[in-house]
């Protein structure tokens, strides 16, 4: 150790040209699919609930629910996608609480980088597990026979809007992984503020049925508007004004709360 | 207190300006506060190019605070620094430029290995694909690392985390390296390895601030060390001026009989003459002496008045002596 030590070990090394502010936001996307390699359980996380409720809604509950399996599969996969996308964000608040609480952001901060960087390669592992999660449990959806009727292009078209669902539901665990620094408190919240939205919504049954008050809720549900423009781009029947009411809440959400983020970042 | 910096940045900045060429540090009345607890509180720091600087104090001093306001990530609510000439409050992105910090937990990710961790700053800090690799296989190689660099961090032991953290922050040669309580929690051979690695980087011309609790560590590597207690500077000067000012070595003393401490600490102050410290629970006292000659010749005057000893030793100044000589009281930590 003391001959490698002593032997050339602090010449010193200048600066090579700054990286652009997109570069580091890469460097911090490849950082996020180093994780997949290293910790794939958490692929298994991803997407081993809303497999079990693929099956378990098809097949147990499908046939009372819409007469037949395959009718309700149809019906509810492209409402799984839509949850599968909003559980999967709390992954990222998750592990940005666990950064500031290992002392990594504050490395990142000492770095001359653009400051936002760091987010922005939350924001592209994000893209990744949801992509990932959504094709895995498409694939799972087409085995077991559905068929989206407006074929690749419904679910390219589906894809690209889930995407903007889970960049706007994003910024909520980040600004609860910059406000708690405990993961796992990260989780708990954000899933007790998930699930009511996301069970009293059209995803798993249509509301018809429900008492007046609840379908009051439901069909302005953020969730159920998410849901609905996916089936319709799915089935190739949607308009723009579905699309439009799907994206007010991430769009709301990323207008409010990235400049809280921002704002808490700068203040620590 | 934001408009009070405004007007008085300029002022200083200018009859500064010719001394702060010498100097990678230069601070002047930094101020934080949590809340209504002043974490600091009105600290100047002049420390000089390549110099090894020890931040010495108990836990809750301050030091944490005072050099993450140095290394830009927290924001002072008043007073002004410079490093490596560029204005804090001015400039963090050309202070970033010039410093690197290593926090005092280890701030790596846990799930890839040391070598992904190292390529990820390499990265970040400019190195494209091959030349990022490249500068994280040698970092490896001089911190002892290179059989481990294919192993995640998770699996590393304390002392391997150190390093990798150290060689983190030296993807490029920084003027200014900030290192909290490098060798915290680390055992003695680990200790060794990064002080080593230390001095090496100062004698590469890189300024070394860092913060520690140990007198024993600061007195090992710095070439001036600033007391800190309750946010305040309360001592600074080389490690030959503090132990001017509180005694190179004490002589600890255990009584057999508690009701001989105060005869014994009168006995003591008359042939020694400086004050002594004594702790009336367990029947002890420490004084300072310049010598061993001293020491023993005191230890005999003791035993020639009739008060039986228990034990007795030579050593360094506790840090608990060194805040009780500079402030009257004990450490509260």
């Amino acid at each position: 150790m003391n001959d490698t030590l002593s032997a050339a070990p602090f010449q010193p090394v200048a600066r090579p040209p700054a990286p652009s502010a997109f570069s580091n936001a890469l460097v911090f996307g490849w950082r996020a699919a180093l994780k997949f390699r290293h910790v794939p359980e958490q692929l298994f996380d991803l997407v081993m609930t809303p497999i079990m409720f693929t099956l378990l809604f098809t097949f147990v509950f499908g046939g009372a629910l819409a007469g037949s399996p395959s009718g309700y599969l149809q019906f509810f996969l492209p409402g799984i996608l839509v949850q599968t996308v909003v559980f999967n964000a709390v992954y990222s608040g998750m592990g940005l609480s666990t950064d500031i609480g290992k002392g990594l952001f504050d490395r990142f901060r000492s770095l001359p980088i653009w400051s936002l960087a760091p987010f922005a390669g939350l924001m592209v592992g994000d893209a990744l597990r949801h992509l990932i999660a959504a094709v895995i449990i498409l694939g799972i959806g087409l085995i077991l026979g559905y068929r989206p009727d407006a074929g690749v292009v419904g679910v390219f078209s589906s894809l690209l809007l889930l995407l903007a669902i889970g960049f706007g539901t994003g910024w909520i665990f980040i600004v609860l992984g910059l406000l708690i620094r405990t993961p796992m408190t990260v989780m708990t919240i954000g899933f007790s503020f998930l699930f009511p939205l996301v069970f009293a919504s059209n995803i798993m049954v249509d509301p018809a049925t429900m008492p007046g008050w609840l379908r009051g809720f439901v069909d302005v549900n953020p969730v159920s508007l998410m849901a609905t423009a996916i089936r319709a781009l799915m089935a190739g029947s949607a308009n723009l004004d579905q699309i439009a009411l799907a994206l007010i809440a991430p769009a709301l959400m990323t207008a409010l709360l990235a400049p809280i983020t921002l704002w808490l970042y700068r203040k620590q | 207190m934001a408009n009070a910096m405004s007007v008085s940045q300029p002022v200083a900045t200018i009859s500064r300006h010719a001394d702060q060429v010498d100097l990678a540090i230069c601070a002047r009345g930094l101020c934080k506060s949590f809340g209504k607890v002043r974490a600091v509180d009105g600290i100047d720091l002049d420390v000089p190019r390549g110099m090894i600087f020890a931040v010495l104090g108990p836990n809750g001093a301050g030091k944490t605070t005072l050099m993450r306001m140095l290394a830009t990530i927290a924001m002072p609510d008043a007073g002004t620094a410079s490093i490596m000439g560029h204005d804090l409050a001015a400039d963090p992105h050309a202070v970033r430029a010039a410093i690197a910090m290593t926090g005092q937990f280890a701030s790596l990710d846990e799930d890839l290995t040391g070598r992904e961790n190292l390529i990820l700053l390499a990265r970040l800090w400019g190195f494209r694909g091959r030349a990022a690799k490249e500068r994280a296989d040698h970092l490896l190689v001089v911190f002892d690392l290179a059989d481990a660099g294919g192993k995640q961090v998770k699996s590393y032991s304390g002392g391997m985390r150190r390093r990798l953290d150290i060689a983190a922050s030296l993807i490029v040669t920084p003027g200014v390296l900030f290192l909290d309580e490098p060798t915290t929690g680390l055992d003695p051979r680990a200790r060794q390895s990064v002080w080593r690695m230390i001095r090496d980087m100062a004698s590469s011309g890189v300024t070394i601030l860092l913060t520690t609790q140990y007198l024993e560590e600061a007195d090992h590597l710095a070439e001036r060390i600033a007391v800190i207690d309750h946010g305040r500077k309360i001592a600074e000067g080389t490690s030959r001026e503090l132990k001017a000012e509180i005694g190179s070595s004490r002589l600890h003393v255990g009584l057999v009989d508690p009701a001989h401490l105060d005869k014994a600490a009168r006995l003591l102050e008359t042939e020694l003459g400086a004050a002594a410290q004594s702790n009336q629970e367990d029947a002890r006292l420490s004084i300072a002496v310049r010598s061993p000659v001293e020491a023993s010749n005191a230890l005999a005057a003791l035993i020639a008045s009739g008060i039986e000893l228990g034990d007795f030793a030579l050593g360094n100044p506790s840090l608990d002596e060194v805040f009780f000589a500079l402030t009257g009281h004990p450490t509260e930590s």
